[in-house]
């Protein structure tokens, strides 16, 4: 029944769309196609997470737990510190860095503005083997590891949703917006 | 590192191949099978049709079910283990044949049953959706020639380059798809969203933040390329198109749009995608700026005395091109190039442009202008803007070609 009605307001929508298409864009406010999705479909999908720690999922992680997973699971290919990882098929990027005094290579401590990218990025994509594979609180385990292998919490804090979106990133100030609009200067 | 040296390997056997492949056909005409060959014989001559003495005395081939490039042509994408580069010099205008776009991709090229696709849309909006892919099909749908650049696309530091090494991480194709100012209508989006991050369904469930203006400009949700379905490296069944942007955020594969009233600040756009300028660094650069390059001539083509067409290419994320301006005395003197018609906004163009070569070693270079008055940079004025750390992304100097008193052509690092 429902479905009848549809295709026949649609088709009526069409008909009256032909009467008037002297203007050309009067499209339909809407076109009816598509479904409305449920709570669970967007559940299964809703992984982000954003700086304000919208998305964090319940749970908790610490660093020693963190040491034991990366040791397991991530060193292999992005190795501890300055291990040259020259031998491995998929050069994965240097995680462990040095803060900003020191120039370091590109790594989390010197160049990440946001603890929750980590916390995201980990959760949708790592181990690159194994996507996907981790649990919530390994997750926060492993994010508290690199972020106090990177020197910016203590060993001794554990990372939930409330604690993770608080940490303040040594690169967050060096970060602009480009502003750039075209024209003539160059920048 | 490890990169660059494979992609040289890659090239180098590319080189064999063609070479020995047409030695091969040579011997495999005269002799049984030679030894030295038999590794290309297996993969070149037995494709390759020995051609008749006068084809007009002989009846070819008939119809079949799916045509094939000539025999005698092999264009090839070069490969590392992330990314394939488009061969920019063996194009003689602007679409990309689409099995030789370029490829850039973070966790490999996933497999989607187009059957079981499905388009989620949700976040700020009155009606979270999901659309299947014959339904994202009964939509008005729109076409559009334009390119697409990876925002890393730039190499150099040798002579021996050719343009696909140099720029190939950029093609264009015609897309078709939908508007997605048609689908956030569809679903009632917030005005007051001003953020939407879009999710692929690959192994990186790579995601990007990308401005809610975009979508009411001029973003796609695209399902074809080149009037045929999205090849799987491109996305397939479904990408997302953002005209003149860097090539990440048109994000492939797509399976979920989320509208926000702030940028989610993924990876991709912190700690990849960013760059140094000065003791800052600077995110956010959507806008791909306008460059060229001369595809012809170019490493490691030859010419000769006399009449040279120089051929290139010059594209804007920001608009058309206006003009684009060849020097062949190094820089000293410009002279306007021709322009292929239509011009297109956000689209490589292409540029010809008539010299005379007098047997003189000089340098050819181009400069890209483009509707917004911006005039393609030197790597000293990039330096100078930005500082010398400035990183791989972003960078679009001029590019210049010395020719050699023999006629051949080598890059010009800087
Ligand atoms: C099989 C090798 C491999 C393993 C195991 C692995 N990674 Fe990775 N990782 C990679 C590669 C390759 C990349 C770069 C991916 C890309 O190019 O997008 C990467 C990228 C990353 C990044 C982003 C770095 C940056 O600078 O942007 C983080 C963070 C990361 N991995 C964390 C982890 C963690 C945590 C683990 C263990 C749970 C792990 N990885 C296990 C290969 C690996």
């Amino acid at each position: 029944m429902k479905i009848k009605i549809v295709v026949g307001t649609a088709l009526l929508g069409l008909i009256l769309f032909h009467q008037v298409s002297a203007q050309q864009t009067s499209y339909p406010s809407r076109f009816g196609f598509g479904r409305l999705a449920t709570t669970t479909e967007i559940a299964l999908w809703d992984i982000d997470v954003r700086p304000d720690g919208k998305g964090l999922p319940a749970g908790q992680g610490d660093v020693l737990k963190g040491k034991v997973i990366y040791t397991s699971k991530c060193m292999a290919c992005h190795g501890n510190n300055d291990t040259d990882l020259s031998k491995i098929k998929l050069p994965a990027p240097l995680l462990v860095s040095d803060t900003l005094a020191k120039s370091r290579p590109k790594a989390i401590g010197n160049y990440w503005p946001y603890a929750t990218t980590l916390f995201d990025y980990i959760r949708r994509t790592m181990p690159y083997n194994q996507p996907g594979s981790l649990t919530d609180n390994e997750v926060y385990s492993i994010t508290a590891y690199l972020l106090y292998a990177n020197k910016i919490i203590k060993q001794n804090q554990f990372l939930n949703a409330k604690t993770l979106p608080g940490i303040v990133m040594p690169a967050k100030k060096l970060f602009i917006m480009d502003d750039r609009k075209g024209g003539p200067e160059v920048r | 590192m490890k990169v660059q040296k494979k992609d040289k390997q890659v090239i180098k056997s590319n080189k064999i191949s063609r070479r020995t492949l047409l030695a091969g056909m040579v011997a495999a005409a005269v002799l049984p099978v030679n030894p030295i060959f038999a590794k290309h014989v297996q993969t070149g001559p037995h494709t390759v049709p020995e051609p008749p003495e006068d084809p007009t005395k002989t009846i070819g081939p008939g119809p079949s079910a799916q045509g094939k490039r000539s025999t005698f042509e092999h264009p090839i994408r070069k490969f590392s283990e992330t990314s394939s580069r488009s061969p920019l010099q063996d194009f003689h205008s602007t679409i990309t044949p689409s099995d030789l776009h370029y490829e850039r991709h973070h966790a490999g090229v996933p497999i989607i049953d187009p059957q079981k696709y499905e388009l989620l849309i949700h976040g700020m909006v009155e009606r979270p959706m999901k659309f299947t892919l014959a339904e994202l099909k009964r939509f008005p749908a729109v076409s559009r020639i334009c390119f697409l650049e990876c925002a890393g696309n730039f190499r150099g530091g040798k002579e021996e380059l050719t343009p696909q090494e140099i720029l190939g991480l950029t093609s264009q194709s015609e897309w078709t798809g939908v508007m997605l100012s048609t689908l956030f209508r569809e679903v009632g989006a917030d005005p007051k969203a001003l953020w939407f991050l879009a999710e692929g369904s690959d192994a990186a469930v790579m995601t990007r933040s990308v401005p809610v203006k975009k979508a009411w400009d001029d973003a796609m949700i695209v399902y074809a390329q080149n009037g045929e379905a999205i090849r799987p490296e491109q996305g397939y069944p479904v990408r997302l198109l953002l005209p003149g942007w860097e090539g990440n955020m048109n994000i492939k594969w797509l399976r979920r749009i989320e509208l926000s009233d702030e940028p989610y600040m993924t990876r991709e756009e912190t700690s990849k995608y960013t760059y140094p300028v000065k003791d800052r660094i600077r995110m956010f650069s959507f806008e791909m700026d306008a460059r060229s390059i001369i595809t012809f001539p170019s490493y490691p083509q030859k010419i000769m005395p006399g009449w040279v067409e120089i051929r290139g290419i010059a594209w804007s994320g920001r608009g058309k091109i206006e003009k684009v301006e060849v020097s062949t005395d190094a820089g000293k003197t410009w002279q306007d190039a021709r322009l292929q018609d239509p011009v297109l906004s956000k689209a490589h163009t292409y540029f010809r442009h008539l010299w005379q070569w007098n047997g003189n070693p000089t340098e050819i270079l181009s400069r890209a202008v483009d509707e917004t008055g911006y005039v393609q940079p030197t790597l000293q004025q990039l330096a100078e803007a930005r500082g010398t750390a400035m990183g791989g992304y972003h960078m679009n100097p001029i590019t210049s070609w010395q020719i050699k008193t023999d006629g051949s052509t080598l890059f010009k690092p800087e």
